[in-house]
């Protein structure tokens, strides 16, 4: 069977398909071929470019007129984008998802009791395991929720991880997203379109569904919920209309049923928080907020903030009201802190990571810096303190005055660095204007936390869209993929 | 438990009354070439930039108003609020907010509705194309309508939406009878002539009243039988009497609504606009029709004041909820 699935039909989307020495998600590696993509490659071999093309373009415009979009806005335009979509699905083995699965279960468990030791007695400070100051120095620490009482100790509701292959097609963690991880609706809406667009492309493969997501939040949430509450109201908290990921809350409301409210539509009264209704205040008991703590309370954090809810802060340490995800998880997904998720697995849970880290070496540790140093032109050197890709320095690509001046940094300031090993990340067939060839691509589960823990089959895959490129990001023009977990 | 935002039950109101204003809009003009013909062919839009009290912002803009201007004025605009651009833009920009309530299809239409509108161009508003284009507008709000109808579900947001429709779809016929009436009062030469009898055919199929006037009036056609159809006949879903009983309807709904029940809206507009549509066409033409529209329309906007008071502003409401209570009390 394999011989026949290896060789892809002369005028198919595979013909000519060169995966370039990358891992691929559907053709696998040589001598590898990915049996479980069988289905899909003989789909891909009897399909032509051009039928392909229109398909995709249909696609497109079914996604703009549903307004699966997010919202640029220019004077008082606004102006609805697609994000691009490709309509090539990225598959995923049973028994490796089963594997990921375990390992993600298994990471968001000991984020959670790092952030309850973290904000609770500091174990695994005074046993020496992560540097204090390393925590509680980061701008995202909140020293307000010391002692605060959290249900189940889940303070980590919604979790985001992004997932890498490296080049053996191991997979790996490349960054954990404890605070507002969003994209799911995405891999919601990507399903229903692909079921709407290629049933033929489905027959026959069995494909673990996705839509539970909404129902399944919903439950957790409700669990969140103060004790003495029994049919507890959520709301979706959202920044407003002109927030870039207006379009997913708006479907995550729409799927659990519950109002989409901003800051201006709450009240705090009498310690309680009450949403403005038609027929007065009603209490509000859970509240999914899509807003960063800093904005929550403007009597606590930024004074500034439009968006949040003055006096929600005192309401919240007294669990009068449940937020998710918790304020101050952003500790739990810095950089700093994330080289040392295999040693806070292992303190809390005494097991070794399933899902590995991409190899850091920390460089406030002697070994790790002199390591570094002397690796320099193949390694990635990353200050800890940055996000968005700011400040890094890829030896591989850099000149050697480059490699010196970040010598220089790294001697002065080593606890400021972490380096890694340049990640090659997998391809994935996608339909580009030169026809069906191989982009990177990454991957985002989603868990869900209330009493326990549920992992969404599959997740968002994005697709880094221009050739050669690693950038999966939709601002520097990353699309998505329908991620299907087999059954 | 009631969990509809008041900021939703006033999107739900103005996306109505927006989509309400663009078919009206639509079928205006659909029949202003046949209206704004008098006995000698010439045309005089003027009537049209009078119907909406829009002559000072008009004139701002354009220096007469021919057929050119007054088209482009009404239907792709940005910048005037009545016009057929504004409305579907401001319907859509009410229903971005709403998008988690209301049925994917009815914003998916919306926003291809959207989009079409958006992209009408001077030239696509010829004279010659006017008729057929205000057609596939008013389809596309009546697809709105038929969407909603089939799709809502039936809460307080159905009837806030039901409120706004039904508000400017009465407000929309009295201007239109208003500036109507006036100009199709026979004139000494006029009476027996072909356009007589034309224009008042105009007038009917603008607010799609002509086949029911027919039936009720088969042979009969005089300012006051067609007036009084158009304002007074219960059976004729645009006229302000029928809209009056499915306001009082909707109101009694609403004050059934036990999430409701902490708050009252004050029913002295609706008594008005009940009063108001009591009268025969007789008696509001002895005494003025124009001034007897003119206080239907004040009576439907203190109405939609008052709704917007208690149910959009819960704040207030509950500040006027509590005085009354204290009042009560002492």
């Amino acid at each position: 069977m394999s011989t026949v699935n290896l060789r892809s039909s002369a005028n198919g989307l595979l013909a000519g398909y060169d995966r370039g020495g990358f891992y691929c998600e559907i053709t696998g590696t040589d001598g590898h071929s990915a049996p479980h993509t069988a289905a899909i490659r003989a789909w891909l071999d009897r399909t032509r470019l051009p039928t392909l093309r229109r398909r995709a373009r249909d696609c497109e415009r079914e996604l703009y007129s549903l307004g699966i979009t997010f919202t640029v806005y220019s004077d008082r335009d606004a102006i609805d984008r697609v994000l691009p979509f490709d309509v090539i699905p990225r598959p995923i083995a049973p028994a490796e998802w089963r594997t990921l699965e375990r390992g993600l279960v298994q990471r968001v468990t000991a984020i959670n009791q790092f952030l309850r030791d973290v904000y609770g007695p500091g174990r695994i400070f005074k046993d020496g395991i992560v540097p204090e100051e390393l925590v509680t120095q980061n701008d995202n620490y909140r020293p307000e929720m010391a002692a605060v009482d959290i249900p189940f100790d889940s303070f980590v509701n919604i979790c985001g991880v992004d997932l890498v292959r490296d080049g053996t097609g191991a997979f790996c963690v490349l960054e954990d997203n404890a605070r507002t991880p969003s994209g799911v609706s995405y891999v919601i809406e990507n399903r229903h379109l692909m079921q709407r667009a290629f049933p033929d492309m489905m027959e026959g493969v069995g494909i673990r569904p996705v839509s539970e997501y909404g129902m399944r939040l919903r439950d957790a949430l409700a669990e969140m919920a103060p004790k003495e509450v029994l049919d507890p109201q959520i709301v979706l908290m959202s920044p407003g209309v002109f927030n870039s990921a207006y379009f997913e809350h708006i479907f995550l409301a729409r799927e659990m049923g519950v109002p989409l409210v901003e800051g201006r539509d709450l009240v705090i009264d009498d310690g309680l928080v009450y949403m403005k209704t038609s027929g007065g205040r009603r209490r509000v008991d859970v509240i999914y907020r899509r807003i960063g703590d800093d904005f929550m309370d403007p009597e606590v954090f930024r004074p500034e903030s439009m968006l949040g809810v003055p006096g929600i802060m005192e309401v919240y340490r007294k669990g009068r009201v449940a937020l998710a995800n918790a304020v101050g998880t952003g500790v739990a997904d810095d950089k700093a802190v994330y080289a040392y998720m295999p040693r806070i697995i292992k303190y809390y849970l005494d097991q070794d990571p399933i899902i590995p880290n991409v190899e850091t070496h920390i460089c406030r540790e002697k070994d790790a810096l002199q390591y570094t140093l002397d690796h320099m032109a193949e390694l990635v050197v990353k200050p800890v303190g940055e996000s968005g890709g700011y400040g890094v320095v890829v030896g591989p690509r850099s000149s050697a005055a480059e490699i010196e001046a970040c010598r220089a940094q790294l001697v002065a300031d080593p606890e400021n660095f972490i380096s890694q090993p340049m990640v090659e990340l997998s391809v994935c067939p996608t339909l580009t204007e030169a026809g069906t060839e191989p982009r990177h691509v990454d991957l985002r589960p989603f868990l869900i936390t209330g009493r326990s823990t549920w992992v969404l089959p599959g997740g968002l895959t994005r697709v880094a869209l221009k050739k050669g490129s690693l950038i999966v990001n939709s601002s520097q023009g990353g699309g998505t993929k329908d991620t299907w977990v087999l059954e | 438990m009631s969990s509809l935002l008041a900021r939703f039950a006033e999107n739900l109101f103005w996306m109505a009354r927006y989509m309400e204003r663009a078919e009206n809009l639509a079928r205006i003009l659909d029949v202003n070439e046949s209206f704004a013909r008098d006995s000698s062919g010439a045309q005089d839009w003027g009537p049209m930039v009078q119907l909406h009290n829009d002559d000072t912002a008009f004139s701002k803009q354009y220096k007469q108003a021919t057929s050119d201007s007054v088209v482009n004025y009404y239907v792709i605009d940005r910048k005037n609020p009545n016009s057929i651009a504004y409305s579907v833009w401001a319907a859509r920009e009410n229903a971005r907010s709403l998008r988690h309530l209301i049925s994917i299809e009815v914003w998916s239409q919306l926003n291809v509705f959207y989009e079409f509108v958006r992209g009408l161009k001077p030239r696509d508003l010829r004279l010659a194309a006017l008729s057929p284009l205000c057609q596939v507008i008013k389809e596309g709000c009546q697809l709105h309508t038929g969407i909603i109808e089939g799709t809502t579900y039936r809460d307080q947001g159905w009837t806030f939406y039901q409120l706004g429709k039904l508000i400017e779809r009465a407000d929309q016929t009295t201007r239109l009878l208003d500036i109507k009436y006036h100009r199709l009062l026979p004139q000494a030469s006029d009476i027996g002539s072909a356009i007589d009898v034309s224009q008042w055919n105009a007038l009917l199929r603008s607010a799609a009243a002509y086949h029911g006037y027919r039936r009720v009036h088969p042979s009969a056609m005089t300012p006051a039988t067609v007036a009084g159809f158009i304002l007074l006949r219960r059976e004729f879903p645009r006229s302000v009497t029928a809209c009056t009983r499915a306001i009082r309807n909707r109101l009694d709904e609403l004050a059934r609504d036990p999430d409701l029940a902490g708050v009252r809206l004050d029913l002295g507009p609706l008594q008005d606009l009940e009063g108001l549509v009591s009268v025969t066409i007789k008696e509001a033409i002895d005494q003025g029709l124009h001034e007897h529209l003119d206080k239907i329309q004040i009576a439907l906007h203190s109405l939609a004041n008052a709704l917007a008071a208690v149910y959009f502003d819960a704040e207030e409401a509950l500040q006027a909820q509590s005085q009354s209570q204290s009042q009560a009390m002492g």
